[in-house]
């Protein structure tokens, strides 16, 4: 069994769509933001994938930028949750929405 | 001459403007008196002394100056320019020179008003409108000054606007004015019509044109009739002719130099400076003239005749100038331009002359009201809830107020019948009054002698040369001129001679007015003195004003061209009739009213019975009015209009309002303000656009 380009793409769907899941569904901070990792990993696996079925390297290149600007935005990401539980001890997003609907 | 008209007409805008914003502004300038006054009235003797020096150097070459182009669309092209010639000249000088008088007096009259700086813009803001009036070359710029001085004079009527029943008279007057205004301009659209239709190139309503007697050719018989009529509705509004002369009399609710510079020596006469300057055109509509001069007769008489059953002083005088102004308009009617601006003339003196007299006795009784509250021999005007009802007169109808008076009601400080031996308080006052009083009579050979026989004369001059109907008018005005010796005599008599009638007169004296308030006085008591000899009847010598004026001289002021002229002898007659009719006026006066004062008005009236409460009701032209028009359409604005306003028009605004409320919120629902809403929304609108890119 080859493992074709329908695999890779399958699994990335797989993987974006439990992200948007978390995402919308989980009320955890930490949970949140994991999952929105998730779908950029999800969407680098796309990437990588076309890149190896195209023979083109771009793909891969950018990669490469998706996760440095990932990494710095989980640092920014998780320094803010980290601030916001020092001050409301709690990261469930309900406790601390501070929009008025 | 381009900065000479400058320097007439910018000093009393510009002072307007500053007097208004500075007491707008800043609380502190109210304060200084002298300063705003002075202000003021030198912004109106300027231009006084910018006009003598034209008219003495004057050429009788008229002359336009143009600033700049007002309008243009089309065929309308309006300039602001402006026209010196003789009349425009003689009405300024009357206009700045009266109107520098009275802002003197003023000074003096309003002490102590606290609205004393917006008086005085209003009324240098009217001068700025009359001069707009009277100097402007076309008719627009005539029209801007026409609704100038009729705001003002609506702004000053209602200058004590705290009180309901001046805010009325300022309403009334500036609604009826609007009648005539509308027919003003319905006048302005024909012209332009018919003007257009017939002639090549641009039209601006300029006189030069407009009177050029190629473009009166244009016009029709029917069409000039029409415009000069349209023209004459503007004049019966302006100048309170019947049946838009009701406003008048109430105008007497504003402050006296008001009365006597808008309501008596100028805005009034801008009907007949309108007719003067439109002469050529009224002569072609025979029958337009014939309606003036009868509509004129009618209103001096029937003003005439309520005069003498007025008991407050300032009314005396509003009817006496309507009926002035009906004899202006009989001589307008006959073709006597250049007379009726020459009665405009006197009739700026002494009237202007006995208002501010009038205002001079108002000012030291409204003192002795004072001092009789203060000894609390009449209860107090302006006390605790004396405001209350202000239109409910039983309010203050006290028992100590009206006892010791000589009739029933509250202490009125313009009541003539409160008045009486005021000569020795004030002789000044009475006898510059006393002076004017004989000229409005027509007592030679002072101003008015002159004025009125000159218009009588003409009307039977007119009668003479086949119009029968001008010896009609000719003997209305000799009814009415004894009528007005008998009235102003009477006012004269109960006012300053006899006992005082006000009540603890042993010990409370009313005191003369202050200097600037006399000198006027003395100024216009001459000049009504005097005033005749500028236009003399053709027996006696040469008439000044004609030759200034009319047309045959050079002038600007057209009149119609008599075959048959009165013999000498007749000439001579009528104006021994004249003098004998003053003579016979006042001495009927002094006869009734000097010997037996109050008792004289009982006695006529028991004698004249209806007619008498027919005059003293004032015909009941106000209630027809008020029966015929303004109940109407009060009422159907009550009935009808209101409801319509509040279910119709309010229910669709509010109904509109509270729809997209109730749209708002329901969408209100959607902002949740859970970020993770927001997100699923746009998960399901990728899902959504992507199902329709990858279905569809």
């Amino acid at each position: 069994m080859d493992l074709t380009l329908n695999w890779y793409l399958s699994l990335s769907a797989v993987l974006f769509t439990i992200g948007v899941l978390g995402v919308l569904l989980r009320r955890n901070v930490i949970v949140i933001f994991l999952s929105i990792e998730l779908m950029l990993n999800a969407v680098n696996l796309t990437l990588v994938a076309f890149s190896q079925s195209f023979g083109d390297v771009s793909g891969q290149i950018l990669v490469f930028f998706v996760m440095s600007v990932a990494a710095a935005e989980a640092a920014v990401g998780l320094a803010i949750v980290i601030a916001l539980f020092r001050n409301k001890v709690t990261v469930n997003v309900d406790e601390i929405s501070l929009f008025r609907g | 001459m381009e900065l000479l008209v400058r320097l007439i007409l910018l000093p009393p805008l510009l002072v307007a403007a500053f007097n208004g914003m500075m007491g707008l502004f800043a609380p502190g300038y109210r304060q200084r008196e002298w300063l705003i006054g002075g202000l003021a009235t030198a912004a109106v003797a300027l231009p006084f002394a910018v006009t003598v020096s034209i008219f003495l150097g004057f050429h009788h070459e008229a002359e336009v100056v143009r600033y700049f182009t007002w309008l243009a669309a089309g065929d309308l092209q309006v300039d602001f320019a402006y026209r010196i010639d003789q009349l425009s000249l003689l009405m300024t000088l009357i206009v700045t020179g009266v109107g520098a008088l009275i802002h003197l007096y003023s000074i003096g009259y309003m002490h102590k008003d606290p609205g004393y700086w917006r008086f005085f813009a209003y009324l240098n803001l009217f001068i700025f409108a009359m001069l707009n009036l009277v100097l402007a070359e076309n008719l627009v710029v005539l029209f801007l000054g026409w609704e100038g001085v009729g705001l003002c004079s609506y702004l000053l009527i209602g200058f004590w606007y705290t009180d309901l029943k001046n805010s009325a008279a300022a309403n009334k007057a500036f609604i009826v004015n609007r009648i005539g205004d509308f027919a003003f301009l319905v006048a302005l659209f024909v012209i332009f019509a018919v003007v257009t239709d017939g002639r090549e190139g641009v039209f601006g309503f300029d006189f030069t044109t407009l009177l050029a007697p190629e473009t009166l050719a244009l016009f029709g018989g029917g069409t000039t009739l029409l415009v000069v009529l349209l023209f004459f509705v503007g004049a019966t509004g302006k100048s309170a002719q019947i049946p838009l002369f009701v406003w008048l009399p109430d105008a007497m609710a504003g402050p006296t130099p008001v009365s006597a510079l808008i309501h008596a020596a100028t805005m009034v006469t801008s009907g007949l400076y309108l007719l003067a300057r439109l002469s050529p055109m009224v002569l072609q509509a025979p029958t337009a003239m014939a309606t003036i001069a009868i509509v004129g007769a009618l209103t001096a008489l029937m003003a005439a005749t309520i005069a003498i059953t007025q008991n407050d002083i300032k009314k005396v005088l509003a009817y006496s100038t309507v009926s002035q102004l009906g004899f202006m308009f009989m001589a307008a009617g006959v073709g006597a331009f250049f007379v009726s601006i020459f009665h405009v003339m006197t009739h700026a003196f002494f009237k202007g002359c006995l208002f501010l007299g009038s205002g001079s006795v108002i000012h030291s009784m409204h003192h002795v009201e004072h001092e009789l509250e203060h000894k609390g021999l009449i209860p107090p005007h302006h006390g605790p809830g004396a405001h209350d009802t202000p239109l409910d007169s039983e309010a203050t109808q006290d028992p100590l107020r009206t006892n010791p008076l000589p009739y029933d009601g509250p202490f009125d400080a313009q009541d003539m019948r409160t008045m009486g031996g005021l000569r020795t308080f004030m002789p000044w006052t009475a006898g510059t009054f006393l002076v004017s009083t004989l000229a409005i009579a027509g007592l030679p050979p002072l101003a008015g002698f002159f004025s009125k026989d000159e218009i009588l004369f003409k009307a039977f001059e007119f009668g003479l040369n086949d119009h029968a109907w001008a010896y009609l008018v000719w003997i209305v005005g000799i009814a009415t001129a004894l009528l007005t010796a008998v009235y102003m005599g009477r006012c004269y008599l109960l006012t300053f001679e006899g006992r005082p009638r006000w009540p603890d007169a042993l010990d409370t004296k009313p005191h003369e007015s202050p200097w600037t308030m006399t000198v006027p006085l003395v100024v216009l008591a001459v000049l009504s003195a005097v005033g005749g000899f500028l236009g003399l009847p053709a027996v006696l010598g040469e008439s000044w004003i004609h030759h200034w004026l009319g047309a045959e001289y050079g002038g600007p002021v057209a009149e119609p061209v008599h075959e048959l002229h009165v013999a000498h002898s007749t000439e001579w007659g009528l104006l021994g009739l004249g003098a004998l009719i003053a003579v016979g006026g006042l001495f009927l006066a002094y006869v009734r009213w000097g010997r037996r004062g109050l008792d004289a008005d009982a006695s006529l009236r028991r004698r004249l019975g209806g007619v008498y409460r027919l005059w003293a009701g004032k015909y009941f032209v106000d209630e027809l009015y008020d029966g015929a028009v303004v109940n109407p359409v009060v009422e159907g604005s009550r009935r009808g209009l209101a409801p319509f306003d509040q279910k119709g028009v309010d229910g669709a605004v509010n109904g509109l309002a509270r729809s997209v409320a109730g749209l708002a919120g329901r969408l209100r629902g959607i902002q949740t303000g859970v970020v993770q809403t927001y997100a699923l929304y746009v998960v399901l609108g990728v899902a959504l656009v992507l199902g329709l890119m990858l279905f569809v």
